[in-house]
């Protein structure tokens, strides 16, 4: 076996060293009746030569790679240099543990030095994690650091905007602490949170209310005025970003009086990978840092007063504070974030503002083309990002998806999955990827559903 | 001054680009968002040509010690070998579907989670498997909530999980994170839980014990039949944090030995490689009363086609998005078939060897605060030393070895915590031995060497406490000279 590079004579010298006779002598605490049980379950190992066959016959069990597809909703198709993936695909990378020997780890410690950087820079915030494990698991720990902020208050407000699957997330994780969270509704009319109902729910026991922008139904949200709202009544400010593409195009939130920053950043470089590994991200204010959950990365001198870089603020995790710690956190994505890094460097700052803004005008060409049907309505014309509402007017979704499935096409998500009340609507996407002809394709492919 | 290379925004200049991209088609006539919603531009952000970036980040990898380097016997993290054909399976583009594809254009992926979630049920012996945990300690969150939801039914979750004084430290926290309190249990001079101890800690608010198996001493947990005995008596779970099981995979299964809930490591046992500290996955395996609890999404095989269950009602909910980190799970599905049958006992059988081969040639040499049998991994003191467990730590470095795990677990003075793994060859072993009797030497006749080590790294010892003393976690303009 390639991966054992004991030979038998190594393992007779080893045994003869240890003392022993028979390896099994090794396991002698495992009750005796329990251990060496047969194998015969276990199949036969492959060659690396039958393990390539046999993906690639599992591959061809996928079509999804047939189809034009239009699905978003918190996982995005873009485009990834090919340095990139070069880089980070490094075994230097790839290989090693979180960084507790920071003098042989400055290489992965720097990266998410710059890392860390350039996500304030996105955000608009002072100080940026390492990274959490994704865009759902980040929601939950911005709402556990304003709970731990507001130290006495209990009750959190989430916005029906929120990914429905951040919701799902954040319910399991307050589950069974003593917080209570409440749904704010959506203003129908504007597809953002209604501000008015918030204020109504608002009490002073609340210590924040977390929404997304731009939100589940693609539409930028007005951070100033519900950070305002929330501030006048001593309750935090929490904005989820499950497209961080859009942070390159759109107002940074720490200027928007948002105090925490969460979300997920598979944007950035990661590709689909069937939902995962992604990069879930948080960033807040200066004052927040001691909360903040996971790794942070911070600069030092060493020995001979040089620049270095290792991990900081220990004292929040688990290791140290064990069941006090901010997080249970350990292992987290930081390869993710590192890929990242390299991603948002080599895009840089003109390629991934244009990027971003290229996936708005994709978005903006479909809305202004698809306006000319009456069988089908787009829910919100304004304010949307890269994502945008379909309404089905003659005839049931699952139909309408699977015509358009027969012509190649997968258009989008059925918000009837997440909100049953919600039977005609489709959640479509457009990033750069799609070029002229493919929105052209999809357009006549809906008009051809009349 | 300066002996690492500059940062990325250091060697920023105006009018770089690195990236080529087709122009958009569209003008901007055709933005829909007002105004005050857009940003003026990304100030500040790096822009820097493509031979610039590949030149900065290979700089940046030199400067890293990893597993494709050199030996790396960090304790209780399992550093073995991070196979290459993984990694090449895991980025095949057929694989990288989106999560919310119809059922239909992704069955080979439904497969693979599906194969893998039979694979870790053989291995273990347990009745059903999750894999969406993305890491040890999610999992560990995941497997309390289980056990919560599951002790509910009965009529009450109670209040109260053990934790043995050896564990790690994401134990308390994830239980923490479930809604318990915690209560520690002394190890005993053996080094493992004494069930007479344990059953003076148990009475009707324990919910559970945590019981990393073997333990991080090394040690496997012999009483396990009756400490799961006692439990069950008292109507408590036995949950097993399964960060070990190189020790012991494809040698007994956690399932025959009366645990209820396990997790497992993919980034440890199945060979998925690290990354720096992620990402991970941590599926949690359990017995048949606690499998209706397991999270969503749940993947099963009906009819000759794969369905996903994605919005189960009973159950704890969602704890991660989609699937999970699923491209994590085909390398491990890899591994397994690269393993079979022939190799995976071997893999805890030479992991054991070899660890046990380095206390063998140590033992005389460091205080070894344990005598217990010990499988994959031993633990150290500096007891009798005339320095410390980092001096000793830091001078490796210069050896080109990374370090052993050090202070933990924390019952031990100076632990030092050594897990070789079974992807090392005897010959490496043997260069260590030698490096940690030289410096031991040193220690004796030379501890400066030691305290002002390392010598030959990148950067000398950094200061920690000015990192937190005087934060600086972002690089700032102003900075730039």
């Amino acid at each position: 076996m390639r991966y054992l590079p004991l030979t038998d004579a190594d393992r007779a010298e080893i045994k003869n060293v240890i003392g022993i006779e028979n390896t099994e002598e090794l396991f002698s605490d495992i009750p005796e009746d329990k251990r060496y049980y047969p194998l015969d379950k276990i199949p036969s190992a492959l060659t690396e030569d039958e393990i390539i066959k046999k993906f690639k016959e599992i591959a061809r069990k996928n079509c999804f790679s047939e189809y034009l597809s239009f699905l978003g909703a918190g996982a995005y198709n873009h485009f990834t240099p090919e340095v990139v993936s070069h880089l980070s695909q490094k075994g230097e990378f790839l290989t090693p543990y979180t960084p507790y020997q920071p003098e042989v780890s400055q290489g992965s410690l720097q990266a998410m030095f710059e890392y860390q950087t350039m996500m304030t820079m996105l955000t608009g915030m002072d100080v940026s994690n390492a990274s959490l494990y994704d865009g759902g698991t980040a929601a939950a720990e911005g709402v556990l650091l304003a709970l731990r902020k507001a130290r006495k208050k209990s009750r959190i407000l989430i916005s029906s905007g929120l990914h429905p699957e951040y919701i799902e997330i954040i319910n399991t994780y307050i589950n069974n602490l003593d917080y209570q969270a409440e749904i704010v509704d959506t203003d129908e009319q504007t597809g953002t949170v209604n501000l008015d109902d918030l204020k109504g729910k608002m009490d002073e026991n609340t210590a924040g209310f977390i929404f997304q922008s731009p939100n589940f139904f693609g539409i930028v949200e007005d951070s100033q005025a519900i950070s305002d709202l929330l501030h006048e009544n001593k309750a935090y400010s929490i904005q989820a970003v499950s497209e961080a593409m859009s942070m390159a195009f759109l107002s940074p939130a720490g200027q928007k009086g948002v105090d925490i920053i969460v979300g997920e950043a598979q944007s950035f470089g990661l590709p689909l990978g069937f939902g995962g590994p992604f990069l879930g991200f948080i960033a807040t204010k200066k004052d927040f840092i001691r909360q903040l959950p996971g790794r942070i990365v911070g600069q030092t001198l060493d020995k001979d007063g040089k620049r270095g870089y290792v991990l900081t603020l220990s004292t929040r995790e688990q290791h140290i504070k064990r069941e006090k710690a901010t997080s249970n956190i350990c292992t987290n994505q930081a390869w993710c974030a590192l890929h990242a890094g390299i991603y948002l460097a080599t895009m840089g700052k003109k390629g991934l503002n244009e990027i971003s803004k290229a996936n708005h005008l994709n978005t903006a060409y479909f809305v202004k083309e698809v306006g000319k049907y009456s069988h089908i309505k787009i829910r919100y014309k304004q304010n949307f990002y890269n994502e945008v509402v379909l309404e089905v007017k003659n005839m049931k979704v699952d139909n309408f998806l699977g015509e358009l499935q027969k012509k190649g096409i997968l258009c989008g998500i059925p918000l009837k999955w997440f909100f049953p009340d919600q039977q005609e609507a489709i959640l479509v996407n457009f990033t750069e990827l799609h070029k002229k002809d493919d929105i052209d394709k999809l357009v006549k492919a809906i008009g051809e559903l009349k | 001054m300066n002996s690492l290379p500059e940062l990325i925004f250091e060697i920023s200049k105006e009018g770089k680009t690195g990236y080529s991209f087709s122009k958009t088609e569209f003008s901007d006539e055709l933005i829909a968002i007002d105004k005050n919603k857009v940003r003026e531009d990304l100030e500040s952000f790096p822009q820097v040509s493509e031979v610039e970036i590949v030149r900065h980040y290979t700089n940046l990898a030199h400067l890293n010690h990893s597993v494709d380097s050199g030996f790396y016997p960090l304790g209780s993290c399992t550093m073995k070998y991070n196979p290459k054909i993984n990694e090449k399976i895991a980025g095949m583009e057929e694989l990288s579907a989106h999560p919310y594809s119809p059922h239909q254009v992704v069955q080979g992926n439904l497969e693979i989670i599906n194969s893998l979630e039979k694979w870790l049920v053989d291995i273990t012996g347990m009745d059903s498997f999750t894999l969406t945990p993305a890491a040890g300690a999610h999992g560990e969150f995941v497997g309390m909530q289980i056990i919560r939801k599951y002790l509910s039914t009965q009529g009450n979750p109670r209040k109260i999980v053990l934790i043995p004084d050896s564990a790690h430290g994401t134990n308390p926290a994830s239980a923490h994170f479930a809604g318990y309190d915690i209560k520690e249990i002394p190890s005993n001079a053996d080094g493992i839980i004494d069930v007479e101890t344990l059953k003076e800690y148990l009475n009707e608010d324990v919910a559970a014990l945590m019981m990393t198996n073997p333990n991080t001493l090394g040690i496997f947990e012999k009483n396990i039949m009756e400490i799961s005995q006692a439990l069950h008596k008292n109507g408590s779970l036995l949950y097993m944090d399964g960060a070990n099981m190189n020790a012991f995979m494809g040698i007994a299964k956690p399932g025959d030995l009366g645990v209820d809930v396990v997790h497992l490591n993919l980034h440890k046992t199945f060979s998925t490689p690290h990354g720096g500290g992620g990402p991970g996955c941590g599926p949690i395996g359990v017995a048949k009363h606690l499998s209706g609890f397991l999270p969503v999404p749940t993947v099963d095989k009906k009819e000759g086609e794969y369905r996903v269950e994605y919005f189960k009602k009973e159950g704890i909910g969602r704890v991660k998005n989609f699937y999970g980190n699923f491209l994590v799970m085909v390398r491990a599905l890899v591994y397994l078939l690269s393993l079979g049958r022939e190799n995976i006992r071997k893999v805890g059988e030479d992991a054991v060897l070899n660890a046990n081969y380095i206390r063998k040639k140590l033992e005389g040499l460091l205080d070894l605060p344990y005598k217990s049998r010990t499988l994959h991994e031993v633990i150290f003191s500096d007891k009798n030393l005339k320095v410390k467990t980092l001096d000793i730590a830091k001078r490796l470095l210069d050896f080109g070895i990374h370090p052993f795990t050090v202070y933990f677990p924390l019952i031990v003075h100076g632990a030092m915590m050594i897990e070789p793994t079974e992807t090392e060859s005897k010959e490496t072993l043997d260069s260590f031995v030698e490096a940690m009797k030289e410096i031991l030497k040193e220690a004796e006749n030379n501890p400066e060497v030691l305290e002002n080590a390392p010598h030959t790294t990148p950067v000398k010892r950094l200061d920690e406490v000015l990192a937190a003393r005087k934060l600086q976690v972002k690089w700032e303009k102003e900075e730039k000279s």
